[in-house]
């Protein structure tokens, strides 16, 4: 009877494991199968059957990258937009989010609910009227529309991770320093930001990824080619060289590099972020 | 000041004419795009919503299983969530590629012929909300995780006492207990699907033979390649529009299969 038992638990630990190593395998194989791609030939590319690791290690698809485009450049354009935004949404998302979770002003939890009913708006409704805003700028064709948005409050979503994190910190810390004289704009950036350390780590992860992998953005206001992002670049490479798969994935891989290494770091905020926002649509 | 837009016609050159609701009348009775488009976004929803639920729910109890090991699965099954837009779309070109790429080469091996996938105007629907999965099972299923660690475990252990198999602790604690999680996700999956535009952009273009011509994509093609901005701006106040009244219409519906523990909705 007790071995009988036995027998049983094992058997489903084993189909347990089974079905999580074969769908891990499906998960992750498509990861596998580009990176093998990114080290053929182009010949080896078109080999039926196709095969798992390459004959021949082509690196120079990697440096075709650099070659074939002005990979560089969109680097860079893309570093900078990021960097800017993150700076910006955090800065401005917190304070914002300061400002309603533990300031009193009249009407504040009305326009609280202002800013939250802003997120049920979908992009492409407001994509025209601020098109048009930025136009009246000439802004167009300038990095302003992706990064200045970013310093102007920051995203109804962030504001509202960063007011519900404020809310939990307790009131008793403010009211002391509020006694012991500190203005607030001391309180906020001395006692409030660091304590919102976790949260502020899960926005800027949420804005990085979405910075840098945005692509309507960079599609709507940049014409000029030589100021495009690597999400822009890289759809443009697509239309015009749809064969060359090899060069196509290298470059795919590099644009990942920052991802994943971001996910290793600070997989825990990482993750709880990503589940929060349910960021891709 | 889209509300505006939408009764003009704007060509973003010249100021903004009134034309009252022509734009509208347009869309409604003479586009045909427009009405392929909107079929087009209602299929991939249908096709995608139960698929990206039921998916990533079967990944997360799948994860939360106790056995050893089971934080490196986890992390391994959210890997592919970290891709997104243009390179999650360029990927999975190269997967659905009818001749090189590796789903009809795995198909093959089983021993099914392989559809052409994003050439096809039967497939193409299918193979991006398929690629969706792919793409966010991994981050759903981390909120199921949650959800499926706040069922109290005596639940399980009374179906147990009532002789009930793995098919009664899933359908009468697991999915009663996890309808208010489900219920959310699929109002929001809703929306994202509606909004689907980064995928057909780079993969289709919205062919073939505008079978994946997303209402979004439509209204992109409208506003900047025709600039035709008040026409757009209508676009967008009718999907603002059924939006908000399919939310609506699963809030009322939800009332009858949501089980909120404690009478009160989180």
């Amino acid at each position: 009877m007790i071995r009988h038992s036995i027998n049983r638990t094992l058997l489903k630990k084993a189909t347990i494991y089974f079905a999580l190593v074969a769908i891990a395998a499906v998960l992750i194989i498509p990861l596998l199968w580009m990176l093998s791609a990114s080290l053929k030939g182009n010949e080896e590319i078109f080999t039926i059957p196709p095969t798992w690791i390459p004959k021949e290690i082509h690196w120079e698809n990697y440096a075709e990258v650099f070659n074939r485009m002005p990979f560089l450049a969109y680097l860079r354009n893309t570093t900078f937009i990021t960097v800017l935004t993150i700076v910006g949404t955090v800065f401005s998302s917190s304070l914002v989010a300061y400002s309603f979770a533990c300031l009193r002003w009249p009407g504040r939890d009305k326009i609280f609910i202002f800013v939250i009913a802003t997120m049920m708006l979908p992009l492409h409704v407001i994509m025209i009227p601020l098109f048009v805003i930025f136009k009246e700028l000439h802004w167009l064709n300038t990095y302003k529309p992706l990064i200045v948005p970013a310093f102007l409050g920051g995203g109804a979503f962030n504001i509202f991770l960063l007011r519900q994190f404020f809310l939990t910190i307790p009131r008793e810390l403010f009211d002391a320093a509020r006694i012991d004289g500190l203005s607030e704009w001391h309180i906020y950036w001395k006692i409030a930001m660091p304590l919102a350390r976790p949260a502020l780590i899960t926005v800027a992860i949420l804005t990085f990824m979405f910075t840098w992998n945005d692509f309507l953005g960079p599609l709507i206001y940049l014409s000029d080619q030589a100021k495009n992002t690597l999400a822009l670049g890289l759809a443009l490479f697509v239309g015009q060289h749809q064969t060359e798969w090899g060069i196509l994935m290298a470059a795919s891989i590099i644009m990942m590099i920052p991802m994943v290494a971001i996910f290793f770091f600070f997989q825990r905020y990482f993750i709880k972020g990503f589940a929060m926002s349910g960021m891709k649509g | 000041m889209s509300l505006y837009y939408s009764l003009c016609q704007y060509d973003v050159l010249r100021i903004p004419q009134y034309i009252g609701l022509e734009n509208y009348r347009e869309l409604l009775f003479e586009d045909p795009y427009f009405g392929i488009s909107i079929w087009n976004t209602l299929v991939y929803t249908i096709l995608r919503v139960p698929l990206a639920i039921g998916g990533s729910l079967i990944l997360a109890i799948l994860a939360n299983q106790a056995v050893r090991g089971i934080k490196f699965f986890r992390t391994v099954y959210f890997l592919p969530s970290i891709i997104t837009g243009v390179v999650l779309s360029v990927i999975w070109m190269w997967m659905f590629n009818p001749q090189i790429g590796l789903v009809n080469t795995a198909l093959g091996w089983i021993g099914l012929p392989g559809p052409l996938w994003l050439q096809s105007t039967a497939w193409s629907k299918p193979g991006i909300a398929l690629m969706s999965l792919w793409g966010v099972g991994g981050a759903r299923m981390i909120v199921f995780i949650a959800a499926l660690q706040g069922i109290p475990s005596s639940l399980y252990e009374s179906v147990e006492i009532d002789g009930g198999g793995w098919w009664a602790r899933f359908w009468h604690v697991t999915v009663p207990m996890l309808s208010p999680v489900i219920f959310l996700w699929s109002v929001l999956e809703i929306i994202f699907s509606f909004q689907v535009f980064t995928e057909a952009y780079v993969m289709t273009k919205g062919g073939p033979l505008d079978s994946t011509l997303f209402y979004n994509l439509y209204l992109y093609f409208k506003a900047f390649d025709d600039y035709e901005m008040g026409y757009a701006s209508a676009m967008a106040w009718i999907l603002l529009v059924i939006t908000l009244a399919v939310t609506l219409l699963q809030f009322k519906l939800g009332k009858h299969w949501v089980h909120y523990t404690g009478g009160a909705p989180e």
